[in-house]
């Protein structure tokens, strides 16, 4: 019990550290999702755009959504936002802050996903092979201008009998992998160089702020947490005496009723009170029917 | 428990060791990362450098700068450096001890990186393809090809299915000749980094040693202190939210019972326990109303001192506040001026 406890005073102390988890359990899981995406592109010139694009954007949209549900502050910060101030004032620097910290989270996995399709240029390869310039590219310089999409749309299956072992093909995929590798790595420095700075510069800007909005944010979620626990000790007891009350109600009913003589003896009292009054096949099966069909009332008083 | 507690106060109490072993993380991701990455050099003359150079750099700043915002010292740093006098004093030498240790443990991954990278030898191979000496390795009596043509065989080198210049020079003797140039390179690097981490432990003991010492240990104690102050808040967070709650369940109950005239039930004394534990709280309809006070009229964060035991109009001596900033304290400071 004890151990229990202490884990749970451990991860109840440190809600953040809890979040920190999760947040790099969905990066991870991201990564791993895409190695086992069988990506397939259509080869079509239609598709193509729409097939890649949408690879590359709507896994990070479900990855962010995925974010905020998992993630407890979400629902802690949803409700202190609507509730009504009552006897309490809302300060709302503690719901930026708690907004802030939800949205980082939750965006370090679809950024995850996206920079690892950019790093490995699939998705790119596929949705702009159809918008090269032909004419950069020797094999298709020659080419009538519907061959030549068609050709290029192509150009993300290595396994088309057209374009197999076409060092054109192989040119523009180059080309393509090229310019999404180095964006990929662009958006990384870019998100590093902007992580860096917030964490380095944040206490130059209303250090005091801050520490209060973390305390209360920290205080709101461990009061809806203690609150959520009292209602359940408090749930328990009530269901405890409620069920007394019924069993001792079916009791004094079942006495009236049977006429049955309290039976006499040493050890007779102490099992009595253990069952209760109800002693035999009858009176148990009119308990359950009556538990089933006439629950007692939430009143205890 | 006892595990977790020691596994708990050993990081706790030595934020370098758990620093050590992030860095060592990321020193194998480097690593990870560079054998995962698919190297795709363009083969074209005016991509080939920025590419290649382009992996051989950019990644290291990135983990370096990583290796920054996954310390969190950098923000105990940052707010020690900004943080008004005050009572305390600043110690430059503090301050510049914690940047070094930070600094020289984000070293590590992008030195791992430029190490894989430069003994691996693809990213120099296809950033200077175009700069190997055609006169001592190559075919110099070949036919005169115009200089951007030259500059274009030249690039195919690293993608050996396209290359075309094999009478120009061999592709086998451009590649070895920049692997083995990248390779020198590598290994003159990882020496010139194990000597210079050889030098600074070994000839920093004597220079200040003592001042040394100082530093290291007060920046231990802020990192420490910093914590300790957050785990006390948790602590008193805790505290002051389960007598809120409390508090709020008596008013409830109070209210009412005022509200409805009841004559306090004499309770037998065996229950006595389990009706205090139920707070008040005997029915469903109570309990919806108090749920729903709890969502609409949130109590203050103002807890106040203990009521007296009813039936008696005289406080009990020496009951305990519940919370030591009520304005009781006001008052004792008025008295203990006077």
């Amino acid at each position: 019990m004890d151990r229990f406890r202490m884990i749970f005073q451990y991860f109840q102390s440190n809600s953040e550290s809890v979040m920190n988890g999760i947040c790099g359990l969905l990066a991870l899981a991201s990564v791993k999702m895409y190695t086992s995406l069988d990506f397939s592109c259509p080869c079509l010139p239609q598709y193509n755009m729409a097939y890649g694009l949408g690879i590359m954007f709507v896994p990070p949209i479900i990855l962010f959504l995925c974010g905020l549900i998992l993630n407890r502050q979400a629902l802690v910060m949803l409700e202190e936002w609507r509730r009504p101030p009552g006897c309490r004032k809302k300060d709302p620097a503690v719901i930026r802050y708690m907004c802030s910290s939800i949205m980082q989270r939750a965006m370090v996995a679809p950024v995850v996903w996206i920079v690892v399709t950019l790093l490995d240029g699939k998705c790119l390869i596929c949705a702009f092979s159809a918008s090269m310039d032909p004419q950069k590219f020797v094999g298709f310089a020659n080419v009538s201008t519907e061959q030549v999409q068609q050709l290029l749309a192509k150009v993300p299956c290595k396994d088309d009998e057209l374009t197999r072992n076409s060092a054109s093909r192989k040119a523009v995929s180059r080309y393509l992998r090229c310019w999404s590798q180095a964006l990929g790595w662009s958006i990384l420095l870019i998100l590093i160089i902007a992580a860096f700075l917030a964490r380095w510069l944040r206490p130059c800007f209303n250090q005091a702020t801050l520490l209060q909005a973390r305390h209360w944010s920290n205080y709101i979620d461990i009061e809806q947490k203690i609150f959520e626990e009292t209602c359940c000790e408090h749930s328990r007891l009530f269901a405890h005496k409620c069920i007394l009350h019924f069993f001792e109600s079916m009791q004094q009913e079942i006495k009236l009723h049977s006429f049955s003589l309290p039976r006499e003896g040493e050890g007779a009292e102490g099992r009595e009170g253990l069952l209760q009054g109800i002693t035999d096949q009858d009176q148990v099966n009119t308990l359950l029917k009556t538990w089933y069909y006439e629950k007692p009332p939430l009143d205890v008083s | 428990m006892d595990k977790f507690r020691m596994i708990f106060q050993f990081f706790q109490s030595n934020q370098e060791s758990f620093m050590n072993g992030i860095c060592g993380i990321m020193a194998l991701a480097s690593t990870q990362m560079y054998s995962a990455f698919d190297f795709n050099c363009p083969c074209l003359p005016q991509y080939n450098l920025a590419y290649g150079l382009g992996i051989l750099l950019v990644p290291p700043f990135i983990l370096f700068l990583l290796g920054f915002v996954l310390n969190n010292n950098i923000s105990m740093l940052a707010e020690e450096w900004r943080r008004p006098r005050g009572r305390r004093g600043k110690d430059a030498a503090v301050l510049r001890y914690m940047c070094c240790s930070m600094a020289q443990r984000a070293m590590i991954a992008p030195v791992v990186w430029l190490s894989v990278t430069l003994l691996d030898g693809k990213c120099i191979t296809c950033a200077f393809c175009t700069s190997v000496p055609l006169e001592s390795l190559g075919n110099a009596s070949h036919p005169h090809l115009p200089q951007g043509e030259v500059q274009r065989v030249l690039a195919r080198i690293p993608c050996k299915e396209i290359y075309n210049g094999q009478q120009l020079i061999a592709n086998e003797v451009a590649v070895r000749y920049l692997r083995c140039i990248s390779q020198a390179l590598g290994w003159c690097f990882v020496l010139l980094m194990t000597t210079l981490a050889f030098l600074v432990r070994s000839l920093r003991p004597c220079f200040s040693q003592a001042a040394f010492l100082k530093s290291r240990y007060w920046s231990h104690y802020i990192d420490i202190e910093r914590k300790l102050f957050d785990e006390t808040c948790a602590e008193h967070a805790r505290s002051f939210a389960k007598v809120c709650i409390q508090q709020f369940f008596e008013g409830m109950s109070t209210d009412l019972a005022a509200a409805r005239c009841h004559l306090p039930r004499k309770a037998p004394a065996d229950a006595g326990e389990a009706a205090e534990k139920l707070l008040g709280i005997t029915d469903q309809g109570t309990m919806n109303m108090a749920l729903k006070s709890w969502h609409r009229c949130k109590p203050p964060l103002h807890l106040h001192p203990p009521a007296p035991p009813t039936g008696n109009g005289w406080a009990g001596e020496g009951q305990p506040l519940t919370h030591p900033s009520a304005p009781r304290k006001e008052t004792a400071a008025y008295y203990s001026l006077v």
